[in-house]
């Protein structure tokens, strides 16, 4: 539909994290997937009702420090045996002894690269703006107020149905708000 | 804030049942007196090999009290809630203080079989040993160990008589003085522990040195001492004890605290290691010489791979500190490898040819550890096995991680 490509979703607001538990687990049970929830401080148990997926950023990060280590294990092994063979106060050309301070270093260097990138990603960061800030009501979002918001990408959205289910939760406030 | 999400949960009796109680006291009770007969039979058949297991052992159980006494203080000094359902039991083991007190005896006792630097002749003979004089004769040595043992017994005694007068009392000072008692607590108990371990299992080669050595120590056996909390725990759940108070969230966090200390050991071990090797002094390297020469080479190898690398491997996954199974395995584990860690320590410095098991070790193992346990046992009957005064507990008991 063509309106629905100009519109981001509807905004539920309510006045406490229980209700919005609530709505969020009724949400589920009507069907719906794509939602998200603004809210002032961290709400246990939110990331279960929504049903979200364990994030998939440590993968990530094991990746970052394997390259990292073996990018550390490669680079002292060639520069010390092949490129650079230099004897330095007795010690081998190569040894894990001296070679794992570097390893370790290099490990968690790309390790926090890849957190730190990898989250930027995954969250589309950094951007510019973000349709929420077009609901009248965001800043209560950091203050006392809890928002749900349920997408217009979603397979069961319909302005106007999805408006009306969000009103019989409780929401004191609906708002259409456009992308 | 979230209080009202949670489904009521069924509250705990913070009491173990008697007919539990009195079965674990009778299973305690038989393998102490099992064990002291052994120990004892031990000593008289082959009193050279007693005290070097006995040692063992000791190091083992002494390290766990620390570990615990350390834990116990960091929790007040950050004001911690998650831990206050578990602190009890930390105050438990803590107390096994004035027990080694009494344990150390034997240690005592078997200087001469022990320490070689305790042997008169031989510290005014050589070159280096005779600048360690001063701090290492025997005089000193009974003087240090009464002075670490006071230290750790007092602020085991007040740390726990305060959390058990706010039982009743329900008073908020007791934890505002507790929180000021850990603060130079913790110095003293870093500063003594590390000088203990100096004394009791550097000092086993007078020659040799390590400034990280007491570091070392204290990493394993907080180590360690996660690993038999979370293992008590356990067992209790499977009795049905506390198996609402302490939650998958709790032990999820046991399993980052043992998580943590298995890279803090091994960072430890590491720099150690690294230092010693690059700077290939003859006094520095002996030590690592003799645990790298026939099968103590085989051992070190168990220390790298079953100390360090498959403990790392196995807790780096979120899954695995959130699995009650994976842990129960993990926490035995853990204490095995501890175990192995203070024995490759120790024996060598006895047992120069390789590595050579005795009965004697499992035999002083047992007789240490079920007297600590004893008195742990007891601990539990003489009041709630939860700090029911605190007033972080209710946040603690809901404590969940984000």
């Amino acid at each position: 539909m063509a309106e629905h490509s100009s519109i981001h979703g509807v905004v539920a607001d309510f006045d406490s994290p229980d209700t919005l538990l609530d709505a969020v687990r009724a949400a589920r049970a009507k069907g719906y997937t794509k939602m998200e929830a603004y809210t002032p401080f961290p709400i246990h148990g939110i990331d279960e009702a929504m049903g979200a997926k364990p994030s998939i950023l440590g993968y990530i990060v094991l990746c970052g420090s394997a390259t990292g280590f073996t990018t550390a294990v490669l680079l002292q092994w060639w520069t010390g045996t092949i490129a650079y063979p230099l004897v330095i106060s007795g010690k081998p050309l190569f040894a894990f002894e001296f070679g794992f301070p570097v390893m370790f270093e290099l490990t968690v260097l790309l390790s926090a690269f890849a957190a730190v990138f990898g989250m930027l990603g995954l969250n589309g960061l950094p951007r510019l703006s973000h349709p929420i800030f077009n609901y009248s009501g965001v800043a209560g979002s950091s203050d006392d107020r809890f928002l749900l918001v349920i997408e217009a990408s979603d397979k069961k959205f319909d302005a106007n149905e999805t408006k009306d289910f969000l009103a019989s939760l409780g929401a004191e406030k609906l708002e259409v708000v456009e992308a | 804030m979230s209080k009202h999400h949670h489904h009521d949960v069924p509250r705990d009796s913070y009491e173990i049942p008697t007919a539990t109680w009195e079965k674990g006291r009778n299973i305690i009770l038989g393998v102490f007196i099992l064990g002291w007969v052994a120990a004892l039979a031990g000593y008289s058949i082959d009193h050279k090999q007693f005290f070097p297991s006995y040692l063992v052992a000791f190091f083992f159980g002494t390290g766990i009290a620390i570990g615990a006494a350390l834990f116990t203080m960091i929790q007040h000094l950050t004001g911690s809630a998650w831990s206050v359902p578990l602190r009890r039991l930390m105050e438990n083991v803590m107390m096994s203080m004035p027990i080694l007190a009494l344990l150390f005896l034997p240690v005592a006792f078997g200087l001469h079989e022990l320490y070689e630097w305790s042997h008169p002749g031989i510290m005014e003979t050589d070159a280096l040993l005779k600048k360690k004089e001063a701090y290492l004769n025997p005089t000193a040595f009974y003087i240090r160990a009464v002075v670490y043992f006071a230290i750790w017994s007092f602020w085991a005694w007040r740390l726990s008589s305060w959390s058990r007068a706010q039982d009743q009392s329900k008073d908020l000072n007791l934890t505002f003085k507790s929180e000021r008692i850990s603060a130079p607590g913790m110095l003293l108990f870093f500063l003594s522990a590390s000088l203990a371990s100096v004394d009791w299992v550097m000092s086993l080669q007078p020659h040799w040195y390590s400034t990280i050595f007491g570091v070392y120590c204290l990493a394993g056996g907080m180590w360690a001492f996660f690993a038999i909390l979370t293992f008590t725990l356990l067992r209790f759940r499977a009795h049905g004890i506390l198996a609402n108070s302490v939650t998958v969230e709790h032990y999820h966090d046991m399993g980052k605290w043992m998580f943590a200390l298995t890279v803090f050991w091994a960072y430890v071990a590491f720099s150690q290691y690294m230092l010693i090797w690059y700077a290939n002094l003859p006094e520095e390297t002996i030590f690592f010489k003799v645990r790298r020469t026939g099968s103590w080479e085989s051992v070190s190898a168990i220390l790298l791979f079953g100390h360090f690398a498959a403990t790392f491997l196995v807790l780096l996954a979120r899954a695995s500190k959130r699995s009650l199974n994976v842990l129960r395995f993990v926490t035995v584990w853990i204490l095995c490898m501890h175990y192995v860690d203070v024995y490759w320590l120790v024996m060598p410095n006895f047992a120069k040819a390789g590595v050579a098991p005795h009965w004697m070790d499992a035999a002083c193992f047992v007789a240490v550890m079920s007297t600590l346990a004893l008195g742990f046992w007891w601990r539990l009957k003489s009041a709630p096995i939860v700090a029911v005064g605190d007033p972080r507990l209710e946040k603690g008991l809901e404590f969940q991680n984000v």
